[in-house]
């Protein structure tokens, strides 16, 4: 996990200082260095160094498939840039205006919003109540939390062609079963909110499983102690969840919703799947366009990559935002319970 | 300093392994690139070509394999054009991971052909007329560089289920549904016919193929011969009008949707335009349902529906033998076989007398004799639309402007709007 837990750190100054890794204090360093034979001060920067280089790696592929393209698309953006072409003349912001002023642009920052609260507000409480669940004493516990994972490993072309026949506008399952005890058809892929709830349930089917078993992680690490003395004071289970289990599992659960917030924002392939319109950039009236598949369209199907990287950029400053907002929101949640 | 050398030794050793392991891949990279361009006796050079739908070569690449040892073919199939044209213009941006021959739909040959400095010029004395001229013009760049091999061309027919035409009362005789069908009114107001016999079955498959057949009639549907756009123009208008002011008649379904494979199966519509490739998937999507026949006759005179061609991109690494593949795939031989599997129409002067077609008849349609009709369904085509770059594109957002009609999310007047500037965003 990389979030520590704030209640059990202990007090005082931050571990990590000078103090506490370079071993002589700061003071009397440098005369003491001048006395050092060079293998002496070999091992002194082995011991300062070492640590940077061996996780130099991922921060050195990190800058090269992380940070570069980042700023690459950036840099694409500001000008007018053709797929096939390549880069043509600078535009300044001219790109930015025009994902503005396009309707589609804010109708596909819409569909992505709904879509976003119809999936990752229900998977993060259903993970939740799974967890919770699975943390109870089962029978064969590794059935249970594997059979969860199940459609986490099922790919999500396969979801999309299993969910395409349940999501059918005239043949599908539900449509046919609805036509059985007499009531008209949804129009899945036509109607804006009806796509929206056929695309999140794929969403979902696909990620609860996953975020059970992380929340189900956290929860197995709280001390049972807590539980004991709980008992004793006479809680409940209920109360004991709402009071000991998610106030301890507070950093996991924040990782969790800044993940499917993430993975929320940028959903592409359920929705460009679930299309059946030749075009496939989210239905005929792009009930269902995300920002990222406006993206795809802007850069593979209309070949303008300086609209698309524009785009790109708005999303992610679109991500960032949300992250913030989320971490606040935990944060002062946190501070209630 | 004994312990310090020994490390620094063993330091030096370990780098020299590694750069050595490094300069050996090299090495040998290049050791079998130059045998593949060389002489050629080793390895085999594997061809591979990417085609989309059912372009039925299968057979001829069978057969080619079976004789040859030093180029293999393998094909790669994926299911519409629509992606195929995404993958295509991915992988040339990217400058690689192109199929060695790649197959084009003829609707965004235009593009292609803009685009052509990516694409080997075949020009060869060997290929020097063997399509029909048009289909070869079709292929051929601004500068005159030859840049698409013909497949097919897409002869139009009317698809029908006889069974239904019967049960709504219409005659189901092949010749007589011809004379029934003559032209667009005549068609839609057959339709009419039937619709009020039989309520729960559509008159056609999508609206999306009946504007498509429409369109292919017409000189100018969406660009001018200088390639400036014009979508406000009468033919077009005319299209549209039509083809909204009837979505009673069509089971309202996007083309190639799964609802519209699954429509086969549950008597969902009773005709399609049938271009000669089309047929395949027919026979595929309707597999097990008794009753397709095929008239020899097309709503408002003849008409050329799609019909691809195969392209080598530049950036193959076997130019050469890419190009002897295509010209193997599109000679009158293999083009015949594939007719014969597929029903894809070859667009090779000398298959187009060849016994093999003109006496092919088709059990799954009835006994139709579909060669015959579809030789005669070339023979009626007058008009080749004119086709820009932006030819595909266009008739992309066209056909969501028809879908959007259909589904019933806009009206006609809506939708009209939208499209337009959808045209607006791509010129």
């Amino acid at each position: 996990m990389p979030f520590t837990r704030p209640r059990t750190r202990p007090p005082g100054p931050r571990p990590g200082g000078a103090a506490a890794t370079g071993g002589s204090p700061a003071g009397t360093r440098a005369p003491a260095r001048t006395g050092l034979t060079w293998r002496q001060r070999l091992s002194w920067l082995d011991v300062r160094l070492s640590p940077y280089l061996y996780i130099s790696p991922f921060f050195l592929v990190f800058l090269l498939i992380g940070i570069f393209p980042l700023a690459y698309t950036a840099y694409v953006s500001f000008f007018d840039w053709s797929l096939i072409g390549g880069q043509g003349e600078y535009v300044g912001l001219q790109n930015y205006r025009d994902v503005l002023g396009n309707p589609y642009f804010w109708k596909s920052v819409v569909n992505t919003l709904s879509i976003f609260v119809l999936s990752s507000g229900p998977q993060i409480v259903i993970a939740l109540v799974v967890a919770a669940l699975l943390t109870t004493y089962l029978r064969v516990p590794t059935f249970w939390r594997m059979s969860v994972l199940l459609p986490f490993v099922v790919a999500p072309a396969a979801t999309a062609i299993i969910f395409g026949n349940v999501f059918g506008d005239r043949y599908g399952l539900i449509n046919q079963g609805l036509d059985l005890i007499g009531l008209g058809p949804i129009q899945w892929h036509v109607d804006r909110l009806a796509s929206h709830l056929a695309i999140a349930s794929m969403v979902n089917w696909r990620w609860t499983g996953y975020n059970a078993l992380i929340l189900l992680a956290a929860m197995q690490a709280v001390p049972r102690d807590l539980y004991e003395a709980a008992e004793i004071d006479g809680a409940g289970k209920v109360r004991q969840f709402w009071s000991l289990t998610l106030p301890m599992i507070r950093p996991t659960l924040l990782f969790v919703i800044v993940t499917s917030t993430i993975g929320g924002l940028q959903i592409f392939a359920e929705p460009r799947l679930f299309d059946n319109t030749p075009a496939h950039n989210g239905g005929s009236d792009r009930q269902f366009s995300t920002v990222t598949m406006l993206v795809y369209d802007y850069g593979w199907r209309l070949r303008e990559l300086g609209l698309a990287s524009a785009t790109s950029w708005l999303l992610f400053l679109m991500i960032v935002a949300f992250a913030i907002l989320n971490f606040v929101l935990v944060r002062r949640a946190g501070r209630h319970l | 300093m004994q312990h310090r050398n020994s490390r620094a030794l063993a330091l030096s050793a370990a780098l020299a392994l590694s750069l050595g392991t490094l300069a050996a891949c090299g090495s040998d990279d290049g050791g079998s690139s130059s045998g593949d361009g060389g002489s050629g006796t080793t390895e085999p050079v594997t061809i591979s070509v990417a085609t989309f739908n059912e372009f039925g070569l299968e057979g001829p690449i069978e057969a080619w394999n079976a004789e040859h040892d030093d180029i293999k073919i393998e094909q790669k199939k994926v299911g519409t054009w629509d992606e195929a044209k995404e993958n295509l213009y991915t992988k040339l941006a990217a400058g690689s991971g192109l199929s060695d021959v790649e197959a084009i739909e003829g609707d965004g040959m235009p593009a292609i052909l803009a685009e052509s400095d990516a694409f080997v010029d075949l020009a060869s004395d060997d290929v020097e007329g063997r399509w029909l001229d048009w289909k070869q013009a079709a292929g051929t760049d601004a500068d005159g560089r030859l840049i698409g091999y013909g497949t097919d061309i897409g002869p139009e027919g009317i698809c029908y289920r006889a069974d239904l035409f019967e049960k709504a009362g219409l005659p189901s005789d092949r010749d007589e549904v011809a004379g029934l069908l003559g032209t667009w009114d005549d068609y839609f107001a057959t339709g009419q016919q039937f619709a009020a016999k039989m309520p729960k079955t559509a008159w056609y498959d999508s609206s999306g193929g009946v504007a498509q057949a429409m369109l292919n009639q017409v000189a100018n549907p969406f660009e001018g011969d200088d390639n400036t756009i014009n979508v406000e123009n009468p033919e077009l208008e005319n299209v549209w009008a039509t083809v909204t002011g009837n979505v009673d008649l069509s089971t309202r379904l996007p083309q190639w949707s799964d609802d519209w494979t699954a429509a086969f199966q549950n008597n969902g519509f009773a005709t399609m335009a049938c271009p000669g490739w089309m047929l395949g998937v027919v026979e595929g999507n309707a597999s097990g349902v008794k009753g397709w026949d095929f008239a020899n006759v097309f709503p408002g005179g003849g008409g050329n529906w799609g019909g691809s061609f195969l392209v080598v991109p530049a950036q193959t690494e076997h130019p050469e033998e890419a190009q002897q593949v295509a010209a193997y795939l599109t000679s009158p031989e293999s083009q015949l076989m594939a007719y014969a599997d597929k029903g894809t129409f070859p667009s090779q002067v000398d298959a187009l007398d060849d016994d093999a077609l003109t006496q092919d008849v088709r059990p799954f349609f009835n006994d139709a004799p579909v060669g015959e009709i579809l030789a005669e369904r070339a023979a009626a085509i007058t008009v080749q639309p004119y086709k820009g770059p932006k030819y595909s594109d266009i008739l992309q957002a066209f056909q969501a402007a028809i879908l959007r009609v259909d589904d019933g999310s806009n009206t006609p007047e809506q939708s009209w709007k939208t499209f337009l500037s959808d045209v607006d965003q791509l010129s």
